[in-house]
């Protein structure tokens, strides 16, 4: 319930319209005070150590539950979402402009909301990084919300980047631990922590999961992506990147210290990454000219003070942290209300320019006194508390190396740091002389812009006074949560006496006075810190993105890859070669056998023809096409006739069909290809191109000799026993039909021919539509030689017109073609009928047809054809698809799986007994789509000649400027 | 007749990869033509060598030892009809690219000199 509601509020504020400004903004409130009121009621069953779960199964199969899970620690951090959520929500209905849209704005908060309660709120680690990287994105939707300047795109895309990095290799942490512990339940987790700690995985998972970790909380090295994600609202500011999200990280660190804690490595990582976040945060924070600059470099310290807390590894240092998450919190969040205000109220947030106005405004500025003041560690106030918890930990010896006694010093150095912003954030802003040439002037902002903060202050006040009285009991809840039931003795107290702590806080008040007011001329003036000027880490991640996604890369592709086809296709063959050869040469190859059958001279001189062909072929096919494409013919007539010695009629009879559609295909083509130059090449080239040929022609003679030495390896072998057996033995038991072959095709193996033919129907669709764009190299545009010779000819004699020569020429074939058309016809639709029993069937007849259709082209001429026959060759195509779906799914009809077949004999006279198998009617469907298949294609190709094309303009000179040219169009 | 066979593949299959591997488009669609008539063949050859067609002699019930695999012989035939449909496109692909680079070479442009 508490979880679906903000979700389900985002949702709702999403669909509003973008000037319900007050409707949005009380939704908004009334989501986050519910949610509020809902986690403060669970505080009763939980004051006793307990622990509120509610499971929901998700992935049962995985071991993988909805858990939600609500103990002390959770319900701190769940207070902090809703409460100050709630307060963000008041506060930004008076913040955002009216023209900003407000829907996307309090949409975005509403999920983020529910997201970050999803994080404490989970009881399983999955769960938990899911809700995890959902912040990331919506703190990315939310930086980005002005998405009209660069810069917040540019801070929203660098958050993203870091983030869900972080997010990534916590997913990575958190499979590694599910994969130690054996589930991913927190609970479970949580209790095999010395488990944990023993197993050899226990550093990368330390190291995945802080990485998540120390990326979220924006700590050194990681940590230069929060400032820059301050160009987003100062409602988002306040919320996102100093009170809630940025503080997963620790309360990830928090959570899982009972599992992964208690090693050196963690000290050491967790640790060191704390201490030196803290110094350098506070150290630059002093240096910035930006209000919310200065607080962002702030809550960077401070984060680092948190970590640092949780990294000296102690059950007082997690006391210290969770309360110094809840100190900072109210204080940070007031402050960047305060610095908002100013921004709001003056139009500038340039500390530079600001000064004195406490004159015009002295509410707003005794809140941010207040505040800032309990960032300083003043006394009186919370973070005066949780300051001397810190400094008494840093005292404790914690593996008494030289850092470790040096902490004190060192922590106490750079708290005169985080005194002296803090400092000069009210002196310069608040105090002086009055400000000039402002944007606006400056007056205080409307009641209920300023209650938030006066709320949030006024808690500083009351926990600073009065610890034991107001968080006390809460602090002890969840406390015991992370540490169990043994407690270390800790006292909230305002008064400890002269303690060593309380020397080293006015220590650090006086000494950060003292900075201050030292560096107070060189910061009017400097546009940034001393030493750490140019190690800008904005600079640093840009160069490391552009160096790993664009100039990697493209050394990657410019070293590894190649556009070019040759070498690749080199690589194919020779790895192929290798793929067949390895096995090969492991296991060995017998060649010793004798062969099964005897010598046919017939044969060997077929082949003889058929070899002459392919070499021939190879050797033409660059300057003399035709007589290449005519030696490939004979082969695959060689290659037919093998198919009849072999004993497949089928298989001769398809290729035959093919071989015919092939070359009327590719002699179409022809007409658009360039002439050949011999001899172009010259020069240095030669030398060059002698070896690409040597260099292919080792492969080629390589790649046949293999497959010749393999595949007689092959045939001197008995055959092995194959499930062809099981097709040779219930073809007519089971499939009806005494051709083996076409049996299998449509019946046993179905599926597999419904899928061929629809490829084959989307090659032809595919053919059709980039003819139907095509556009011919501009040296192919004009009308071939011979027909010009032609119709020159024709021109000169009076009694000729243009077209005569061709057709006294094509007369007698002509005649021929016409007669012959319905013997073809006849004979693809006996091919089709005979196909189950005999040789034949749905492929051979459609082809065989559409020869017929193809003939009469070639001898009449398209115009001649198409004015007397209509064909329809997508009709064809989208008749043969449905019958042969149709009948796959007619067997349902008959509660039969897809494609069951059923058959009986029908008496025809003239043709005899013809097998009526549903088969047949696949058969028919297959037929119908083959016709139209390869009419399209070859119709498409043809009526290109028939076309006129465009030339271009102008007329392109040569092959070279020709690109440009056809491009353009 | 094995070695006929097995020479013959060998050869188509050469002569395939050798023009497969030249830079002209026309070159690389013979190729490609002559790679598959071996690659069918060698499926064909892998159910043996038989005389006996894979046509049922009476309408029961098949002893597989009496006749040719049928099954390389029901893939070859699938593969042909697709072979067909691939040269058909790649056909038209080559007319398409040398229509718009403005020449026949494979990678769509002439190779530097």
């Amino acid at each position: 319930m508490l979880l679906v509601l903000p979700f389900f509020g985002s949702v709702i504020a999403g669909l509003m319209r973008s000037n319900a400004r007050n409707a949005e903004a009380w939704l908004a409130a009334f989501v986050s005070l519910l949610g509020l009121v809902l986690v403060s009621t669970t505080y009763p069953s939980l004051a006793n150590g307990g622990v509120v779960k509610v499971t929901l199964a998700w992935v049962p199969e995985l071991g993988l539950d909805f858990t939600l899970r609500m103990d002390g620690l959770a319900w701190v951090f769940a207070m902090l979402v809703t409460g100050i959520g709630l307060l963000v929500v008041v506060y930004a209905r008076y913040y955002m402009s009216p023209s900003d849209p407000l829907p996307r704005f309090f949409s975005f908060l509403l999920a983020f909301m529910g997201a970050m309660l999803g994080i404490v709120l989970s009881g399983n680690l999955i769960q938990l990084v899911f809700f995890w990287e959902l912040t990331s994105l919506l703190s990315f939707l939310l930086i980005g919300y002005w998405h009209q300047s660069a810069q917040a795109r540019e801070g929203a895309r660098m958050a993203l980047t870091m983030t869900s990095g972080g997010g990534l290799c916590l997913f990575a942490g958190a499979l590694v631990l599910g994969h130690i512990v054996g589930s991913y339940d927190l609970d479970r987790v949580l209790a095999s922590g010395a488990k944990i700690r023993a197993h050899s995985l226990y550093v990368p998972s330390l190291l995945l999961v802080l990485l998540g970790a120390l990326t979220k909380s924006a700590q050194f090295p990681f940590h230069f992506w929060l400032p820059h994600a301050m160009a987003a609202p100062t409602p988002v500011s306040a919320y996102l990147h100093s009170a809630t999200m940025v503080k997963t990280g620790v309360f990830l660190l928090v959570r899982l210290w009972p599992a992964l804690g208690g090693t050196n490595e963690w000290l050491w990582l967790v640790g060191s990454a704390g201490l030196i976040t803290f110094i350098l945060g506070a150290f630059l924070a002093v240096f910035q000219q930006d209000l919310k600059g200065l607080l962002a470099y702030s809550t960077i310290s401070h984060l680092g003070l948190i970590t640092l807390l949780t990294g000296l590894d102690t059950p007082f240092g997690q006391i210290a942290a969770i309360f110094h998450v809840m100190n900072h919190a109210t204080f940070k969040a007031s402050l960047f209300m305060a610095a908002g205000i100013i921004d709001h109220e003056s139009g500038t947030r340039d500390i530079r320019r600001l000064s004195g106005l406490w004159r015009f405004m002295p509410i707003t500025a005794s809140l941010a006194m207040v505040a800032a003041a309990a960032m300083a560690g003043v006394p009186l106030l919370n973070g005066f508390l949780s300051k001397e918890m810190f400094f008494a930990e840093t005292i404790e010896t914690h593996d008494n190396s030289l850092v470790d006694r040096a902490l004190p010093y060192i922590v106490t150095l750079a708290s005169m740091f985080t005194v002296a912003y803090s400092l000069r954030f009210i002196r310069e802003v608040f105090f002086g002389p009055a400000p000039r040439d402002l944007p606006r002037a400056p007056h205080e902002p409307p009641f209920l812009m300023r209650f938030p903060a006066e709320l949030l202050v006024f808690a500083c006040l009351v926990v600073g006074i009065f610890p034991s009285l107001t968080v006390g009991p809460v602090l002890a809840t969840a406390v015991r949560a992370v540490l169990g039931p043994s407690v270390p003795e800790y006292s909230l107290r305002m008064w400890h006496g002269f303690t060593p702590e309380l020397l080293m806080s006015i220590v650090a008040l006086a000494g950060g006075a003292a900075v201050y007011f030292t560096l107070r001329r060189y910061l009017l003036t400097s546009k940034g810190p001393p030493l750490l000027r140019h190690l800008n880490g904005k600079r640093i991640f840009e160069w490391t993105l552009v160096t790993l996604s664009w100039r990697l890369a493209r050394w990657l592709e410019g070293h590894l890859g190649t556009r070019r086809l040759q070498p690749q296709l080199q690589l194919l063959v020779a790895l192929a070669f290798i793929a067949a050869l390895v096995p090969l040469y492991r296991q060995g190859i017998a060649l010793a056998g004798s062969p099964l059958t005897d010598f046919d001279l017939a044969f060997a001189l077929v082949w003889a023809v058929g070899i002459a062909c392919a070499l021939g072929a190879a050797y033409m096919a660059k300057f003399h096409r035709l007589a290449a494409l005519i030696l490939l013919g004979g082969a695959g007539l060689v290659t037919c006739v093998s198919f009849v010695w072999l004993a497949a009629p089928d298989l001769a009879l398809t290729q035959l069909m093919v071989e015919t559609v092939t070359t009327v295909l590719l002699l179409l083509g022809l007409r658009w290809l360039p002439k050949r130059i011999e001899g172009v090449d010259g020069g240095s080239r030669v030398g060059a191109i002698r070896w690409y040929r040597a260099r292919d022609f080792i492969i080629a003679v390589a790649a046949g000799g293999g497959l010749a030495v393999l595949a007689y390896a092959a045939m001197i072998l008995p055959a092995p026993h194959t499930i062809s057996r099981y097709f040779v033995e219930n073809a007519y038991t089971r499939g009806g039909g005494t051709n083996i072959v076409n049996v299998i095709l449509v019946d046993f193996r179905g599926f597999d021919t419904l899928g061929e033919i629809t490829v084959v129907a989307v090659v032809a669709l595919t053919v059709y539509a980039l003819l139907r764009r095509f556009r011919p190299a501009p040296d192919s545009i004009p009308v071939p030689e011979q027909q010009r010779a032609q119709n020159v000819a024709d021109e000169a004699h009076p009694d000729r017109t243009k077209g005569d020569t061709i057709k006294d020429a094509m007369a007698t074939p002509a005649l021929i073609m016409a007669l012959l058309f319905p013997v073809i016809v006849t004979a693809a639709v006996f091919l089709l009928l005979r196909g189950h029993d005999q040789p034949g069937g749905g492929f051979i007849a459609g082809i065989t047809l559409a020869i017929a259709f193809i003939l009469q082209y070639m001898a009449h001429g398209t115009e001649w054809v198409e004015a007397r026959l209509r064909i329809l060759p997508i009709r064809w195509m989208g008749f043969g698809l449905i019958l042969a779906c149709g009948t796959g799914a007619a067997a349902w009809l008959f509660s039969r799986p897809f494609l069951t077949s059923y058959f009986s004999y029908a008496d025809v006279p003239l043709v005899g007994r013809i097998p009526l198998a549903s088969a047949l009617l696949f058969d028919l469907g297959v037929f119908a789509l083959v016709v139209g298949a390869t009419v399209l294609m070859l119709i498409a190709l043809a009526h290109q000649s028939v076309r006129s094309h465009r030339l271009p303009n102008p007329p392109a000179t040569g092959a070279r400027s020709a690109p440009a040219l056809t491009k353009g169009e | 007749m094995e070695l006929t066979v097995a020479l013959g593949i060998g050869t188509l299959a050469g002569a395939g990869v050798w023009l497969i591997l030249r830079p002209r488009t026309f070159q690389v669609i013979i190729g490609l033509s002559l790679l598959s008539y071996a690659v069918n063949l060698f499926i064909i050859v892998m159910g043996r060598l038989q005389t006996g067609a894979p046509v049922l002699a009476s309408r029961a019930a098949g002893d597989p030892s009496q006749y040719a695999d049928p099954l390389p012989q029901a893939l070859v035939l699938t593969a042909i009809v697709i072979s067909f449909a691939t040269t058909a496109l790649f056909l038209v692909v080559l007319l398409a690219s040398r229509g718009f680079t403005g020449t026949d070479h494979v990678d769509g442009r002439e190779p530097e000199r």
